[in-house]
């Protein structure tokens, strides 16, 4: 199977603080990956780095066969962990942008997901409750035909409708073709849609592997792991 | 949809699938939802509930045919089979839980009668 991303003794340093110490990481097409662990565990740190956001001290990231740059943006589909658009932005100014912005964006897929969150094109972004515009960001990312989604928190601060349609639209975007990255700490919400799952805790991979390996050898769930391991 | 228990996820919904066979909610010779479907149903990966058909397809409980979809077998003894392992495992699990309240194995077919005469 072939590795859409590879990361290889990535450290990251804050003045003397490691931020993330010796990553070692591969992801092969077609897999969903939960990166997980509390907050200040080095989550978002990585996810700037495989975004060229940041640069590490040491090791290397590799993206569909490149380091992070310009190549590696345009097959990248990130939702971060805060809304990126404009408040002045209505739903259909937002869809203009992206398709401004991406060459891979699929219009018609995003008038489907915006029919299925149940947002018009006329709303605006001000007058959006949290869920709404999670919603909205996660339904113009999912509609480019990315090779890796990198989702930061994706259900965080939403209520329990907006996080059962946002988890369908992921579960019904699955791509073989592609991979998906989403960090979380709410591990129970989430677990059964990863295939391979990354503990991640004062920096350092405390543990990872498949999640049916894991609940298999560890005779749990994947949330009662997490609560074992930084509880 | 929570799988609570220590097992993997997709033997979980081997066990889902089963049981939707044996009470007849799957019929012999039915379609099984699609994966994607299984999927979206389920709230799971894809990838899992492929796992799971294949592990049931393994067992020979059900068959694929290719650009078709996967089907409940229509082979009698196969179906049969695994209603009786289904009985076979309540009742093991069932015997398991009396013994821990302190019964012997001796004592669980009087109980048994007794509760039904008592139901009538």
């Amino acid at each position: 199977m072939e590795n859409i991303v590879e990361i290889r003794g990535l450290t990251k340093r804050y003045d003397r603080k490691e931020a993330l110490r010796s990553i070692e990481l591969s992801i092969e097409k077609g897999k969903v990956v939960g990166i997980l662990g509390p907050n200040g565990s080095g989550k978002t740190t990585l996810i700037k780095l495989l975004m060229g956001l940041l640069h590490p001290n040491k090791g290397e990231i590799k993206i569909d066969g490149e380091s992070p740059g310009i190549h590696t943006k345009s097959v990248i589909s990130y939702l971060p962990d805060r809304n990126s658009l404009y408040s002045w932005m209505t739903v259909k100014d937002a869809l203009q942008m992206y398709q401004d912005f991406y060459q891979d964006f699929d219009g018609k897929k995003a008038e489907d997901l915006l029919q299925f969150m149940k947002l018009e094109r006329t709303m605006r972004v001000s007058d959006m409750s949290k869920g709404m515009k999670e919603k909205l960001n996660l339904a113009l990312v999912l509609s480019r035909r990315a090779k890796v989604y990198i989702l930061d928190e994706p259900i965080a601060g939403v209520d329990p409708v907006a996080r059962d349609q946002i988890l369908d639209a992921i579960i019904d975007n699955y791509k073989e073709d592609s991979a998906m990255i989403i960090t979380t700490h709410l591990v129970r919400d989430m677990e059964n849609i990863f295939d391979q799952v990354v503990f991640l805790g004062d920096g350092e991979i405390i543990l990872s592997g498949e999640a049916e390996s894991l609940r298999e050898e560890k005779n749990m769930q994947i949330d009662d792991l997490y609560k074992e391991i930084f509880g | 949809m929570n799988f609570d228990s220590g097992l993997p996820i997709y033997m979980q919904i081997v066990d889902i699938i089963k049981t939707r066979i044996v009470t007849g909610i799957l019929k012999n010779g039915e379609k099984l939802p699609s994966v994607r479907d299984l999927a979206t149903e389920l709230k799971v990966n894809p990838n899992t509930i492929q796992r799971s058909y294949g592990e049931l397809e393994r067992e020979k409980i059900v068959f694929t045919q290719r650009g078709m979809g996967t089907f409940v077998t229509e082979e009698k003894s196969i179906l049969d089979g695994l209603k009786d392992t289904m009985a076979r495992e309540k009742v093991t699990s069932f015997m398991e839980d009396m013994e821990r309240l302190g019964y012997s194995r001796a004592d669980i077919p009087g109980i048994i009668e007794k509760i039904i005469v008592e139901g009538k």
